[in-house]
């Protein structure tokens, strides 16, 4: 990595199911120029910005970055507009600092988001692809397999995803832009709620949001100026792989096992359970943090729900994840990979509040997408790589 | 920056594909990668260009991987964009060092659909989009302008569209070509006034894949080395009232960047599937009247939306490793009424 980058600015909009408050421009702007405040800079500092979110058909408009060019600033400059599935808020990032690493770009605004509420992401997500029987389920009716197959080997007991999901829900509580806060939310109600996709509850499952989230990076200098610490990168990668195929384990990854082993190498890091201090992944269903901890090297194999259920994970635990209250409080789906970047990255500049980790110097960013097959990380440090 | 050279390229056009988006992606894929020399498993790093809205249904990207390739798992992203801005991406991260080659690829299947129509929904969707104002009318607009600031005429434009088919006789992937008489043209009746059939792109589905490589082993897979010496893109704002549409601002300031001007180019391959687009994007990157524009025939003969941007760079491409030329400029053009640019200057050794 020749040039390091820093974020030196972070935006995230309120999350909410309707914002019919604002249009698609004012959402975006609202995060983006939160983000430029943060860093104490305008539109015009920017030399490049990157974009992304979900699918198009969410809000029925083609190419919306096109129509958003002048309302974020782009105009004159570079817009790119990334669209990996359901991790592209944080490849979308990754593109971003790729251009701040290889010396092109000096400061980059980078922005996910979704705005749900403008068509049907229920639909948006049931894809009918050609000689195949249409799973008109979104996304829960296609994950709910998967989870069944990590509980039969794995053993994990069967409140496994409710303890998570309380853990999110109370986590949420603290953080003011979270969509979803449930004040009186114990495990009763969770256990409770409908089961929409056998074992995935209703309150195990992740909302519809509308939503924006925005970071500025600057090269070294710049980030060594910002008005507040930055949260420097120390290792990005990506990851693929192909949806169906015979030799394939969609409960465990290898895209996902690859990524982690190559971020974990960049970053230097021997230990991760030890030496990262707090993970922001992408959690949609309950069950996926016991599932990312084993994919993610924090976990031996078939130990991850251990960790839920011994409180490591848990805000006071020994590795907190999802401070933030996770996409199972806020999912506006584009945005909702960046928006774990963007706590981690707020963990390691003291800027979490109310669910700030103590001491936390090095932080993990995760995002997935796809049938559990495209797969964006970051490591964020306080100190330089 | 580090020397980035263009190895290989292969596309495929034809109108009306009967196949699926794997099926015709998956051979020129093929063809790609073996022209490039390498095995498929070495190219370190893919990024692909596509639209959800042509194929109708999310993630169209998400299958065609299934037909690339991506076992063991692949360094891979994916941009809503032409494969063009894709290619960028691939720049990119050769540039920060991490890899050393990438396959780019891009389709679009636009035949199931009204094109014209399937486009209105870039537009503005709170205020416009709802009076879906097709393409070819929005084009219009913009041809209707240019012709009255610039003092060109619409025999002008019909004799793009005539150069154009002519040169695309040479071409085994353009769609529309032969001779066509100017007056005959002339004759026939306006599509969107002041433009006619010959002056909007004839549309095709198809696939386009390129493989890059930094410059030790671009040297070692080359007859010929064709470097990409700048490659830059640039967007201007969107409503159709607020710019002014005879110019294109991001196009003039992406040749800046791009290092048009620095150097005498021997013919241009321009995304500009409206005949008036070529003369606004001449006079945008400052080429001589008298410079080759399009010598495949270019977007206006065979168009394959999210393809077409990185079709022109790769058939400016191809002409240089043939000898035919040392320098050129290759573009790709995105949104409506030439939005978004991208210039990229290519150069044999």
């Amino acid at each position: 990595m020749a040039n390091l980058c820093g974020v030196v600015g972070i935006g995230q909009t309120k999350y909410d199911a309707k914002r019919i408050d604002v249009s698609m421009p004012g959402l975006l702007r609202e995060a983006a120029l939160r983000a430029l405040e943060d860093a104490q800079l305008t539109f015009a500092d920017v030399d490049a910005v990157v974009i992304g979110k979900a699918p198009d058909m969410f809000e029925g408009v083609m190419l919306p970055e096109n129509y958003l060019a002048d309302a974020i600033g782009a105009t004159g400059k570079p817009l790119l507009r990334v669209h990996t599935a359901g991790s592209v808020g944080g490849s979308t990032a990754n593109v971003a600092m790729s251009l701040i690493h290889a010396g092109i770009h000096d400061r980059v605004l980078t922005i996910s988001w979704e705005k749900q509420s403008e068509s049907n992401a229920m639909w948006g997500l049931t894809l009918s692809p050609p000689f195949s029987v249409a799973v008109v389920a979104g996304a829960g009716g296609y994950f709910a397999p998967l989870i069944h197959a990590y509980i039969e080997r794995s053993g994990a007991p069967e409140d496994t995803g409710i303890r998570t999901a309380l853990k999110d829900r109370k986590n949420a509580l603290l953080n003011p832009y979270a969509h979803l806060k449930i004040p009186d939310i114990d495990f009763e109600q969770i256990a409770n709620s409908p089961m929409l996709w056998d074992p995935i509850r209703y309150l195990e499952s992740c909302p519809s949001s509308d939503g924006a989230c925005a970071m500025v990076l600057a090269k070294e200098d710049l980030a060594e100026q910002a008005p507040h610490a930055p949260a420097w990168v120390h290792a990005t990668a990506m990851r693929s792989e192909p949806n169906q195929f015979p030799g394939r384990d969609a409960v465990n990854p290898q895209a996902g096992r690859d990524a982690a082993r190559d971020l974990y190498k960049q970053a230097g890091i021997q230990n991760p359970r030890q030496e990262i201090d707090c993970a922001e992944i992408y959690v949609p269903f309950s069950w996926f943090e016991a599932m990312w901890m084993e994919n993610l090297g924090f976990a031996e194999e078939s130990q991850g729900w251990k960790m839920v259920y011994e409180g490591a994970t848990a805000l006071d635990g020994d590795l907190p994840v999802n401070m933030s209250g996770g996409v199972l409080s806020s999912n506006a789906i584009g945005a909702s990979g960046m928006i774990r970047y963007a706590e981690a990255a707020m963990q390691v500049r003291g800027q979490a509040g109310e669910h700030q980790v103590d001491g936390a110097r090095k932080t993990l960013g995760h995002a997935y997408g796809g049938g559990s097959q495209y797969f964006s990380m970051c490591i964020f440090g306080a100190d330089k790589p | 920056m580090r020397n980035v050279g263009i190895v290989s390229f292969a596309q495929s056009n034809a109108r009306a594909e009967v196949r699926n988006e794997v099926e015709f992606l998956l051979p020129v894929v093929k063809e790609a990668v073996a022209r490039s020399g390498m095995e498929r498993t070495d190219i370190e790093f893919t990024c692909s260009g596509s639209s959800d809205f042509l194929q109708g249904q999310p993630f169209a990207f998400v299958l065609a991987l299934d037909g690339v390739g991506a076992w063991p798992p692949i360094k891979e992203s994916h941009v809503e964009m032409d494969g063009a801005f894709a290619l960028y991406e691939a720049w990119v991260k050769i540039q920060t060092g991490e890899v050393d080659s990438a396959i780019i690829y891009s389709f679009g299947k636009t035949s199931p659909g009204d094109l014209a129509e399937v486009v209105a929904l870039q537009l503005d969707p709170y205020c416009v989009t709802q009076l879906w104002p097709d393409a070819d009318s929005v084009a219009g607009i913009q041809a209707r302008l240019f012709l009255e600031r610039s003092g060109k005429s619409e025999r002008d434009l019909a004799e793009i569209a005539a150069r154009s088919r002519r040169d695309a006789q040479d071409n085994p992937h353009a769609v529309t070509k032969g001779d066509f008489d100017v007056e005959k043209l002339l004759a026939e009746p306006y599509r969107t006034s002041p433009l006619r059939d010959h002056d909007c792109p004839t549309n095709t589905d198809g696939a386009t894949v390129m493989v890059i490589a930094a410059e030790e082993k671009a040297r070692e897979l080359s007859k010929r080395p064709v470097w990409i010496r700048g490659i830059d893109h640039r967007i201007d704002p969107p409503a159709l009232g607020v710019r002014d549409l005879t110019s294109a601002p991001s196009a003039e300031l992406a040749a800046s960047k791009a290092g048009v001007g620095s150097d005498k180019v021997d013919f241009a391959e321009l995304d500009a599937p409206y005949t008036h687009q070529e003369l606004i994007l001449r006079e945008a990157l400052g080429l001589a009247d008298d410079l080759r524009v399009n010598p495949s025939g270019g977007s206006l003969c065979s168009r394959t939306l999210f393809s077409c941007g990185l079709n022109r760079i790769g058939d400016a491409f191809e002409r240089i490793a043939a000898g035919d030329g040392d320098r050129a400029v290759a573009h790709a053009t995105q949104g409506h009424c030439l939005q978004q640019n991208l210039v990229c200057v290519l150069e044999g050794e």
